[in-house]
């Protein structure tokens, strides 16, 4: 019996061998003995120790300022987008290079930078000062770094269907009368929902996770400013490997949710574009 | 070298609920000689050609070229050439090497490749074209590369899917007496797939018309038009009117003329009579009760022809085609009352109600 | 063919303008992305080396010059010479894999390629840390045999390499899905070998969504922080990777250090931007500069392989 298989290309054995050894050795093994530890608590303390206050407060931390950081990405990356897409200006390429950049930077040249701008003396943080907003060891400082993360995301996800919008559709709505705003309202965003919402999810998620970029700027105050990356990190560094896990598990549901949502978000908007 | 295809059958994983893309077909394609696999789209006739090649593995059945079982050989072995329908050039490479490609594999000295790349470019007419990239090539100059490149490797069989589809119909035109002549220089067993009914007429001299997976009719051109087999047949090759009518006395009555009901019809059976354009005639009416009439609704000219559009009593409409010359003749115009006689029909048992 | 594109491009934007709004709506706008991007792009970016070299060219070279800043280079370079190109072989292994066959269990396979793109990279170190640390299931073994791992540069090239090896993959599987199988299967009929088929068609094919694949992998595998620190030591001069230098110096208060060092991996960020950049130049079509630019940021890969249309 022949091992059925779609596609005649020769290498079908070798791929999948190298493949499978290659995520088995590098994925599996480590996950499972994340999963094996996690599930060595007794249910009991895997609860106490993952909603204990300080756990708590940096999961309201961690999420609040993930949602929030997403939110103003949602809003301002879709008018980057837009202004990408629509509008020609000199440095119009390099801007747009440039979106990318909290994506290839690494996380700890973006964690100081950031602490330095926003820092009391810094060029942001003194203007900010004056008008008595204090940013660097807040919680808005926290989701002033996971905005920078998150702004190739939305970006990037609304650019292609921007790109691939049917002008006549706007030129219809303007004939029956509707004005610029309202063909946006009612034309151009509806279409924009899905990749917004899945630019939204991928932010968030990257956010939530994100360490390097926050610890500095973030003060790393338990109860006030520790995100709960950072608690995984100083309970590892008390040799807590049982808290540590379990606190992770519960970050990586989060994760695993999220990353169903994107899963289920981007076949809606795939079958929103094939109509 | 022939080519054999014994009760295939090929199921897609993806529609496993639906009928098989190929649902037992069995025919054979004479050596030099083109054939033709015509069908619509779902016919199964392009997964038919790959399967052929190769590039498919069936479920059932089996495949022989030249009397030998290939059947489960890789494409590598089966030294056929293939033709997509999107020609698959190798973009990044230069026409000349896309053509030395197969030869290069086996390893040919350089020196005879270069030869064969460049006595293939004027078979194909296009000379000097060897330096340029597909980019810079149009539609019909790619085909030809395509099948340059699968002429290179001497293939005992040549396999074309849907050759000229993506061409423009002038270019599609020319490429299909152009490869009617390369056919009678090379006289490769050749095996074309498509749709276009004329396309097939035109160029092979054995039709398979595929419909859902199954052959409908297989035979020469001349056979599957003149003698469709059953209703798909007759309409989807050449064009027909279709009539609808009742069996009565063992016919079909059309004014004067009674067409023979099919074997078995009994009385009162409904009947469809396809009845190619050209095969109905016009005339003034002389006043015989017995005839047909129809009134002309309107003409229209192509090119040397004219077609005619008659409304009929019972509401059907069709439509007659003749030479313009003919219509001269006939002097007659939209509104006027004419009588037809039917010289040829096909009549079949009602298969669907339309 | 790609004439005709900017050509529709060029008409459709030209029916915008005309239909579009008022110029100063459009320059309000405008301003008001720029402003943002500003604040939130060119400000850090701008920091680094504005305070790198704040006091003075000669300052900046001689931070760099320090032997930690040596070491952490060198384990840095260490570190990504061995897990890009592993990472590499993989991508390409588990793209053809992908993106050419069908098979039962492909979509767990798909989600376990995207796996560390949904994990915290404090997580990802975590999970050597339960294996290879002194308390994880292979703890005492390596202990007794001397073996270190955790706290030690196998452990942070194992977590590099674990927190990169989705990029070169998803990369190229992206391309090689927008790109299709039919070009491999036409040098299949004219008899080329599997080998054959790789190094002569698919490769050159999808050479540049590999170039980017490996520049950003490189990238990340110099650039990261959070798995590597819970792996790594924080040993001075021997487990410290650039970033993490950045992270001690900048503790330190040694502001134009840690800037400095910051310097380099920002200009190596810059540098992956413009190769992006030209990657999308060169780039054939549209839709295959879509795909890997949304590969590139974690939206989940398709399990399919284009082959469905094929069926007629």
């Amino acid at each position: 019996m022949r091992f059925k298989t779609r596609g005649v290309l020769p290498g079908f054995g070798l791929s999948l061998g190298y493949t499978v050894l290659y995520l088995g050795l590098l994925v599996l093994l480590p996950l499972s003995a994340m999963v094996i530890k996690s599930s060595s608590l007794g249910a009991h303390e895997f609860w106490s120790k993952v909603t204990d206050q300080r756990a708590l407060a940096a999961y309201r931390l961690s999420f609040g300022a993930a949602f929030a950081g997403s939110l103003i990405n949602a809003i301002f990356g879709v008018l980057v987008a837009w202004v990408l897409v629509r509008y020609r200006f000199p440095g119009r390429s390099i801007v747009d290079a440039l979106v990318d950049l909290p994506f290839a930077l690494p996380t700890a040249v973006a964690g100081i930078a950031l602490t330095t701008v926003y820092a009391e003396h810094g060029v942001l943080g003194e203007q900010l000062a004056k008008i008595g907003v204090k940013v660097a060891f807040t919680p808005l400082g926290v989701t002033l770094a996971l905005t920078f993360i998150g702004i190739p995301f939305v970006v990037r996800t609304v650019q292609p269907v921007l790109e691939e919008l049917d002008p006549d559709i706007e030129e219809a709505a303007a004939v029956l009368g509707a004005s610029r705003f309202q063909t946006f309202r009612r034309v151009i965003f509806p279409s924009l929902l899905p990749a917004t919402l899945t630019g939204f999810a991928l932010a968030f998620a990257r956010a939530l996770g994100e360490y390097g970029s926050v610890v500095f700027i973030s003060g790393n105050m338990p109860l006030r400013t520790e995100i709960t990356p950072l608690l995984i990190v100083t309970k590892l560094e008390q040799y807590d490997y049982a808290g540590a896990t379990a606190i992770a598990g519960v970050m990586l549901s989060a994760s695993f949710g999220l990353l169903l949502c994107v899963n289920l978000l981007e076949r809606w908007a795939r079958r929103a574009e094939a109509r | 070298m022939s080519v054999r295809v014994e009760k295939m059958i090929k199921r897609f994983a993806s529609s496993n609920h639906e009928a098989p893309a190929v649902a037992g077909v069995s025919f054979e394609a004479r050596a030099k000689a083109i054939t033709t696999l015509l069908g619509p789209s779902g016919s199964g006739k392009s997964t038919l050609l790959r399967l052929i090649a190769g590039l498919e593995v069936p479920d059932e059945g089996r495949v022989f070229l030249d009397g030998e079982d290939v059947t489960f050989r890789s494409p590598r072995e089966r030294n056929v050439g293939f033709v997509f329908q999107s020609y698959a050039l190798f973009k990044h490479l230069c026409v000349a090497d896309n053509i030395a490609f197969g030869m290069k594999i086996r390893g040919l000295p350089s020196v005879q490749v270069r030869k064969r790349v460049a006595e293939l470019l004027s078979l194909v007419q296009l000379p000097g074209y060897g330096a340029r990239f597909p980019a810079q090539l149009s539609g019909g100059q790619r085909q030809r590369v395509a099948l340059a490149r699968a002429l290179a490797i001497e293939p005992k069989v040549l396999l074309l899917d849907e050759p000229f589809g993506a061409l423009d119909t002038q270019v599609r035109l020319e490429l299909r007496e152009w490869l009617l002549a390369l056919h009678e220089r090379t006289g490769i067993t050749t095996i074309l797939v498509t749709h276009d009914q004329e396309e097939a007429l035109e160029l092979s001299s054995h039709v398979v018309l595929l419909e859902q997976g199954k052959i409908a009719q297989a035979g020469s051109p001349h056979e599957l038009y003149d003698h469709p087999a059953n209703e798909f047949v007759a309409s989807f090759l050449g064009g027909a009117n279709v009539i609808q009518r009742r069996v009565a006395h063992g016919a079909a009555q059309f004014g004067r003329n009674l067409l023979p009901a099919p074997n078995g019809a009994s009385d009162g059976t409904p009947v469809h009579a396809f009845v190619r354009p050209h095969n109905i005639r016009v005339r003034k009416p002389n006043g015989d009760a017995a005839v047909d009439l129809g009134k002309i609704e309107r003409l229209t000219r192509v090119g040397g022809f004219v077609k005619v559009y008659v409304s009929l009593p019972t509401g059907e409409s069709i439509t007659v085609q003749m030479p313009k010359s003919e219509l001269d003749t006939l002097a007659v115009e939209p509104g006027d009352v004419v009588a037809l006689d039917v010289l040829d029909a096909k009549v079949f048992a009602q298969r669907y109600s339309i | 063919m790609s004439g005709a594109i900017t050509q529709a491009a060029r008409t459709l934007h030209r029916r915008r303008t005309e239909l579009g709004e008022s110029k100063l709506a459009r320059a309000l706008l405008i301003a008001l992305a720029l402003l943002f991007l500003a604040l939130f792009l060119l400000a850090p970016l701008a920091t680094v080396f504005a305070a790198a070299f704040s006091k003075g060219a000669s300052a900046y070279f001689a931070a760099l010059a320090q032997d930690e800043t040596v070491d952490a280079i060198r384990l840095t370079m260490l570190t990504a010479a061995i897990s890009v190109p592993l990472n590499v072989a993989f991508g390409i292994a588990a793209a053809w894999l992908i993106s050419k066959y069908d098979f039962w269990g492909k979509s767990v396979l798909v989600t376990l390629v995207d796996l560390p793109f949904s994990v915290s990279p404090v997580i990802s170190g975590l999970i050597f840390v339960l294996l290879f640390g002194a308390h994880g299931w292979f703890g005492p073994w390596l202990a007794e045999r001397d073996i270190k791992i955790i706290f030690a540069v196998p452990g942070i090239v194992m977590a590099t390499t674990f927190v990169t090896f989705p990029l070169v993959a998803r990369e190229v599987t992206a391309v090689m899905q927008a790109q299709g199988n039919e070009e491999e299967e036409a040098a299949l009929t004219l008899g080329a070998s599997g080998p054959q088929i790789l190094f002569r068609i698919t490769l050159p094919k999808v050479r540049w969504g590999l170039i980017y694949g490996v520049i950003l992998c490189n990238a990340r595998a110099m650039g990261e922080f959070g798995a590597v620190s819970v792996v790594s030591g924080h040993v001075r001069g021997l487990t410290n990777t650039l970033p993490l230098q950045v992270e001690i110096l900048y503790n330190e208060y040694n502001f134009v250090g840690a800037f400095a060092v910051a310097s380099l991996l920002a200009a190596l960020a810059l540098l992956t931007l413009c190769v992006k950049k030209l990657a999308e130049f060169a780039a054939s079509s549209r839709q295959a500069k879509r795909e890997a630019s949304l590969s590139a940021l974690g939206v989940p890969l398709r399990a399919t392989t284009g082959l469905e249309g094929v069926a007629l």
